[in-house]
This record gives structure tokens, C-alpha cells and sequence, in this order.
């Protein structure tokens, strides 16, 4: 049905049919235009997080060109196993220790023992007459007191000292599932070339490798990337997140409920709720030089453990575990304080004016009534705060967690290294197979921030089920 | 009437009347120490970082005026210019915001102008894994990905292994969520009534949210970019690994503006970098590097500082206009 038009009182006024419909399309075309553009960014962005999750698996696993210098299959065949059913992995630690025995220089495996012993009740390179005269010195060696290593350590010795791999070239996931034969021709050119020093071609053997695996997750750090595991840094990172956590919670969430529930408006409670907010907006690097001036150098008797003994000090100075950990914890505060208040402030004024009406103090209202209620908020805010901080590198590098540590942490006064820490030294060492591990042990890191975030949302469901 | 206000009663027995409670004074004052750690920490920043600076200014190889004119960083020769740091980390956060305020922006609009709820419920997900990823995996990401694509596109021989421009675009990258979701609380604290009235005179979506809503929300998209612009600044990591060991230093009026000087394809250090690269190794308390770190970090907490404040006053003439 169409309807006349109405006569127009002047033609040049107004637009003709014909203008106006133009106008109208010419309209309608820019907004498609503008709405295509705009999913367009959006899609962008979808596709730099997908690329950015590739970049990282592709890095992790992949073909590789492999030289070792004892056939890991003959090694187990010589123990009797067969080869086409055990692996490596499933030897056992007496038998790990055993190919140790057969293998290692008794000069070699003497230093080993000192540092760490392979039994609790019997020694295997040492006689125990030295051990008990170098246990009995002045200065003994760690073996003396540390306890014995255990399965994982000693299986990437064994991989150290006598299967010794050598990646001598590496592939990217894609590549190795499109063109595998690619790889094996590349590698042969570089044997012709002379690119793989005294090497021969029928030395190499071309596998499948994951470099994202159980071994690299257990084992120790090392400088050899074939043999280094990220357990020394994922240690250290638990460790971090705890001290964090132990800092940053209560002070955190004490100041929410100040600023929210205590304060009462004043000039010095705007300051406060200002300087909070200009908090969260200071880089991380410069919470690291806080921690620096202050926690490492300043405090260092008590960060070191200095003050807490009177022998020697754990560590010979404040780069440790607690100095970092309660500059990470600095670092979150802000952000906790913040959405600890934004979960305070959500809780209805009626609980409070329940609780003071029926004569209960402050903190008594805040106790029973707010706190549970704000408790889910409180917790998400925290958890995403602290996740946050897991994966922060810059404060780290600048409280000294930067050097080459291969032990594990053992208490807050240990020096430690950190996943983000190892990611950041291996992404920078020019190898292609620091690629591979960097990659891994990012895998690992969004990992262990996947299952805070879980954790988080596992917390906060429980929590608003009890309370209704 | 507030809780505290407390209604005057006559001839009550003396045991009802408030009595001094010393386990809830000491409540309270445990609670006032963990409101004023804040504090503390911002005293502990300003003090260690000015007295740092301080000793580095007092050094006499180190001249103040040199340092604030001066384009010629090198530790070593004694040159100690600001200018080829500060150069880094704007060249690299104009590059981030380059490529960030567009899709950063516009998946904004889309967000709260257009998008359905299931399709908000895919995107925002994949924004918020956005920002949670640590910035040493953007740094990785840039080293591995972004620098070898720059370079495969562009020419191994036009785009240096470090370079300014891989480190700017992933920067930008990681900021995107940043800006999207800042814009777009200020777009939807913009009233519907604006948009039903512009709908009401048969403006197209299009012209609502670019007319209306957009000029609209503009002082707290603004301040979104500050904010954003503010941690582009302060981004350690993909700067540290991506950008280059080495400060652009130049002269002006010698080298070419933008054949050296400006050029996105080579390396330059950014403040950020040098205080990391620094720091990393095994730093000696009072030598000059230690000091000149801080009197980097200073600059840097000033220049966050001013941009945080900046979007703080454009919020809050946001807000008064529309509450």
C-alpha cells in the first residue's frame, strides 16, 4: 500500500522523492558500514588473543632433531627392560641410580653425593669414612644435612650426565604436522652445510617432542634447555603467592573496612582514599624499586632471616622470597583495598542499621553481618588481584630474583626464582631452544592463573549458597 | 538518618550508656594502621626514589640541567640526557595507542550500542582473558610472533630484530581491554533518553552513537585513553624484550627526524627497559647506575602520576553532568 505524498509548499526546501531516498541509502550504508567496521576491531582483538595462544603451543610442541650421546632405548635394553614398553620414565630410582653408578666419573659422582646424597641410610660414591670426616669439617657440604634427592632429580641427572641430548634443531607445531619431510630435509642441508659442528647425520635422530611435559614440570632449572624444568620456579611462585596472601588479605581488606565502615568523612580520609586510587595507577616496575630501596637493602637484616638467628643468616642478603613477595603484596593492595570496598559498599545499609539497632558495637555489625555477605565480592576481588601479581615480572627482576638459582625454595629466606622470572630469562637468550621452553613454561603459568581464576569462582559460588 | 546518630534518651540506667570498649578501640586502630600502610607506601616511594635521585644528581658527572635537555644517554661516557629513554617510551606508547583507540573504541561501541546479549556473551570473555594473560607472554608473543611477521612483511633489511614498532603494537594489543572497557562504562552511563529521542527524529544507530552517545560519554572516553596511555608508559616487559638494550640517542638537527630519529623500526630503550635491563644483572648499591635508576623511576612516577590525576578531573566533570 502506498500512501500519496502530501504536496509540498516548496520544492526547494525540501528534498525530492528521489534526493530523499538517495539521502536515505546513502545513510543506511554508513551505518552498515560503521557496524561492520566496528565487529571488525572487535574481531581483531579475537584474533590477536587466538594468535597469541597459538604462538605459545606452536612454540611447545613440534618436531625435533635430536643427538644424544647414549640411545636412551639401548640405555634401558642394557637394564634388561624392553625397549618397546619402558621408557626412561618408568625406571625406577634404584635403577636411575644404578645407570648414575655405571656411567659418571667417581669424581664426578663424589661432588654430586656431596651436594645432594642418593639414599637416606647408605652412601653410593663416598666411602663412609671421607663422608664422615668431610661431614665432621668445618665447612660441610649441603649433602651433609639436606636430605636425599628424589626421583625427579635423579632421572634429569641421568638425562645430564648419560644421555646427554643435544637439540640441534627444532620445529614449530604446524610446520611439523603439514610438512614433516620438510624438517628432515632441512636438517640433512644442515649436516652438508656443516652447520651442526662435529655431529654426523646418522647420529641425529628426528622425534616428536613435547616440550610442555611432566619432566619439565618436576624437574630442576638448569642451563641446558634439553634438561631444564620449571619445578625450582613454580615453587618459587607458590611461595610468593602465599607470602602475598598472608600480607595482602588482611591489611587489604582492614583498610576496605576502615575507609568503608569506621571512617567518617574527613580531610585525612579523602587523603587516604585519593592516595589509594593514585596506587593503583603506579607502574609495577616502580613497586619493584620500593621493594629494592627499602625491603632489600634497608630491611635486609630481616629479610635476609638475619635478626631471627643468631648463627649465620639463611641468605646473604635481602634478595629473598619475603622481600618479593611482600612487594608483590604491596603491589596488590591498592586493587584489593578497592574491590573489597566496592564489595562493602554493595551490602544494604538496613544490616547495618539492623545490627546498631539491636545494640551491637561496630565491629561487632561488621564481624557478623557485613562481612559475611560482602565475603564472596571480598574473596573474587582478592583472588583476581593476586593472580595478577603471579604473573607481574618487573617488580621481580628488580628485588633480585633475576639471577641463575637451580635449588628450591625452602623457607621465606630462600633465594628462589619465579615462572614469570624464568619465561623472561629464557625469552631472551638467543637459542631457539629457550623458544620451546619459554613457550612451555608459559603454558604452565596461564595454567596455574586459569586454576586461581577457577578458584575464585568455585569460592564465590559457595559462599553466595549460603547466604541467600 | 545515618547509623551513628544516636537518639538522646533521659534518666537511662547507667550500665545502657556507652561505655569504653578497649577490644574495639584496638579493633579500630588495627584497621586505621591497615588504611594507613597506603600511606606509607606512597611516603616510601616518594622518599627512596627522591633520595636516590638525589645522590644522582649530587654525583658530579651528573648535571641537572643536562639531564632534563640532554639527548644523549651513555652511562658509560658519562652522558647522562633523558631524552633517548623518554624518546622510547613515547615513541612505543604512541604506537600502542595508535593501534589500540581504534579497536579499543570501536569494540566499545559495539559492545553497548549493538551487540545482542549472547554475542557480548562471547566477547567479553575473550577481552577479559585479554587482560589477564601476564605481560611477560606479551613480550614473548612479541619477540616470536610480531617482530618476525614486521620483518617477513616489511624487509629483515628495513625492520631491525629490536624494534620499536613490534613492541608498540603488541603494547597496544594488551591495552585494548583497557580502553574498551573504560569506554564503555562511560557510554552506557550515558541516559537512554538521549538515545530515544535522537531515535524519536529517525537518527540510525549510527548516528545515534556517533552524534549522541559518543560526543556524549566524550570526557570519560577521555579519561579511558589517559588511563590507558598511563599504563602503556609503565609496561615493563614486551618493552624490555621487544624494544632493544640500547637509548636512541641523537642530536637534533643532525640526524633525520624520520629516518632516525622517529623511525618505528628500529630499537630504542625505554625507561621502563633500562630500569630492567639495569637491574637484572647484579646491581652494587650506591654506584651511578643504582642512582640513576631511580632518577628514571622518579621521572616515570611522575609522567603515571600526571596522566592518572588528568583522568581522575575528567571523570569527575563526567559524572557531574550526568548525576
Amino acid at each position: 500500500m502506498s500512501l500519496e505524498a502530501p504536496p509540498r509548499p516548496d520544492q526547494g526546501l525540501f528534498p525530492t522523492d528521489q534526493e530523499y531516498d538517495s539521502l536515505l541509502g546513502r545513510r543506511n550504508r554508513k551505518a552498515q558500514f560503521f557496524k561492520v567496521f566496528c565487529l571488525l576491531m572487535l574481531t581483531i582483538a579475537v584474533v590477536a588473543l587466538a594468535t597469541l595462544l597459538y604462538t605459545i603451543v606452536n612454540d611447545s610442541f613440534g618436531l625435533v632433531a635430536v643427538v644424544n650421546q647414549n640411545d636412551p632405548d639401548d640405555v634401558v635394553a642394557s637394564l634388561g627392560h624392553d625397549p618397546e614398553t619402558t621408557t626412561l620414565n618408568d625406571l625406577s630410582y634404584d635403577e636411575l641410580v644404578g645407570l648414575l653408578e655405571a656411567n659418571v666419573s667417581s669424581g664426578v659422582g663424589r661432588r654430586l653425593e656431596r651436594d645432594q646424597r642418593f639414599y637416606e641410610d647408605r652412601l653410593v660414591f663416598e666411602s663412609d669414612e671421607v663422608w664422615d670426616e668431610i661431614c665432621s669439617s668445618n665447612e660441610p657440604p649441603a649433602g651433609c644435612t639436606r636430605g636425599p634427592r628424589n626421583t625427579a632429580d635423579v632421572f634429569s641427572l641421568v638425562q645430564e650426565r648419560v644421555i646427554v641430548p643435544d637439540v640441534i634443531a627444532s620445529y614449530p607445531l604446524a610446520q611439523s604436522i603439514v610438512n614433516p619431510e620438510a624438517f628432515e630435509q632441512e636438517v640433512a642441508a644442515g649436516f652438508e652445510a656443516g652447520r651442526f659442528g662435529d655431529y654426523t647425520a646418522d647420529q641425529a635422530s628426528i622425534e616428536w617432542r613435547a616440550w610442555f611435559n611432566t619432566t619439565f614440570l618436576l624437574a630442576p632449572a638448569s642451563a641446558t634447555p634439553e634438561i631444564a624444568g620449571i619445578r625450582t620456579a613454580i615453587l618459587g611462585s607458590v611461595w610468593l603467592v602465599v607470602i602475598t596472601v598472608i600480607f595482602a588479605v588482611p591489611v587489604g581488606v582492614g583498610a576496605a573496612i576502615y575507609l568503608v565502615e569506621f571512617a567518617k568523612p574527613s580531610r585525612f580520609n579523602d587523603f587516604v582514599q585519593t592516595n589509594i586510587n593514585n596506587l593503583a595507577g603506579v607502574p609495577s616496575i616502580i613497586y619493584g624499586m620500593l621493594g629494592l630501596a627499602i625491603l632489600v637493602r634497608v630491611l635486609e637484616p630481616f629479610t635476609s632471616g638475619a635478626i631471627f638467628t643468631t648463627g649465620p643468616a639463611p641468605s646473604d642478603n635481602g634478595r629473598t622470597v619475603l622481600s618479593a613477595g611482600i612487594t608483590l603484596g604491596l603491589l596488590t593492595l591498592p586493587v584489593v583495598i578497592i574491590s573489597s570496598q566496592e564489595a562493602l559498599k554493595a551490602v544494604p545499609d538496613s544490616l547495618r542499621q539492623a545490627g546498631l539497632a539491636l545494640g551491637a558495637t561496630r565491629w561487632q555489625t561488621v564481624r557478623s553481618q557485613i562481612l559475611p555477605v560482602a565475603m564472596p565480592g571480598v574473596l573474587t576481588g582478592t583472588i583476581l588481584a593476586v593472580a595478577r601479581a603471579v604473573g607481574e615480572t618487573a617488580p621481580l627482576i628488580l628485588v633480585g630474583a633475576a639471577s641463575f638459582i637451580t635449588a628450591d625454595p625452602t623457607g621465606p629466606f630462600s633465594k628462589f626464582t619465579a615462572l614469570p622470572i624464568q619465561i623472561f630469562q629464557w625469552t631472551s637468550f638467543p637459542q631457539e631452544e629457550f623458544r620451546n621452553i619459554a613457550a612451555a613454561a608459559s603454558i604452565a603459568l596461564l595454567i596455574l592463573l586459569l586454576v586461581l581464576n577457577a578458584f575464585a569462582v568455585i569460592l564465590r559460588n559457595r559462599y553466595s549458597r549460603r547466604i541467600p | 538518618m545515618t547509623p551513628n546518630d544516636q537518639v538522646e534518651v533521659d534518666r537511662t540506667p547507667k550500665s545502657l550508656l556507652k561505655q569504653p570498649r578497649p577490644g574495639e578501640m584496638l579493633i579500630r586502630g588495627f584497621l586505621f594502621i591497615c588504611g594507613a600502610i597506603s600511606i606509607a607506601t606512597t611516603v616510601g616511594i616518594l622518599y627512596e626514589l627522591g633520595k636516590e635521585s638525589l645522590l644522582f644528581f649530587q654525583d658530579e658527572r651528573v648535571d641537572f640541567f643536562e639531564f632534563i635537555t640532554g639527548t644523549v644517554w651513555q652511562p658509560q661516557g658519562g652522558a647522562f640526557g633523558v631524552w633517548p629513554l623518554i624518546l622510547g617510551t613515547l615513541l612505543i606508547s604512541v604506537i600502542a595507542m595508535v593501534v589500540a583507540v581504534p579497536i579499543g573504541l570501536a569494540a566499545a561501541i559495539y559492545l553497548s550500542e549493538y551487540a545482542s546479549r549472547r554475542v557480548r556473551g562471547f566477547f567479553k570473555p575473550v577481552l577479559e582473558i585479554l587482560v589477564g594473560i601476564p605481560t611477560v607472554v606479551y613480550g614473548f608473543f612479541a619477540l616470536t610472533f610480531m617482530t618476525p611477521l614486521l620483518r617477513s612483511v616489511l624487509g629483515s633489511s628495513v625492520v631491525g630484530f629490536f624494534n620499536v614498532a613490534s613492541a608498540g603494537v603488541v603494547v597496544g594489543i594488551l591495552i585494548v581491554p583497557l580502553i574498551s572497557s573504560l569506554a564503555e562504562d562511560a557510554l552506557s552511563a550515558v541516559p537512554d533518553s538521549l538515545r530515544e529521542g535522537a531515535y524519536a527524529l529517525g537518527a540510525s544507530k549510527f548516528e545515534v552513537s556517533t552524534r549522541i552517545v559518543v560526543p556524549g560519554a566524550l570526557s570519560g572516553i577521555a579519561a579511558g585513553l589517559v588511563v590507558a596511555m598511563s599504563r602503556a608508559v609503565g609496561e615493563t616487559m614486551v618493552v624490555t624484550l621487544a624494544a632493544g638494550a640500547a637509548p636512541r640517542n641523537f642530536t637534533l638537527g643532525a640526524d633525520s627526524f624520520f629516518g632516525y630519529i622517529l623511525n618505528p623500526f628500529e630499537s630504542a630503550q625505554a625507561m621502563t627497559g633500562y630500569i630492567a635491563i639495569t637491574a637484572s644483572g647484579d646491581l652494587a648499591y650506591n654506584t651511578i647506575d643504582y642512582n640513576s635508576i631511580f632518577a628514571i623511576g622518579l621521572t616515570l612516577f611522575f609522567m603515571t602520576l600526571g596522566l592518572n590525576a588528568l583522568s581522575r578531573r575528567m571523570v569527575k566533570r563526567f559524572r557531574e553532568a550526568y548525576e
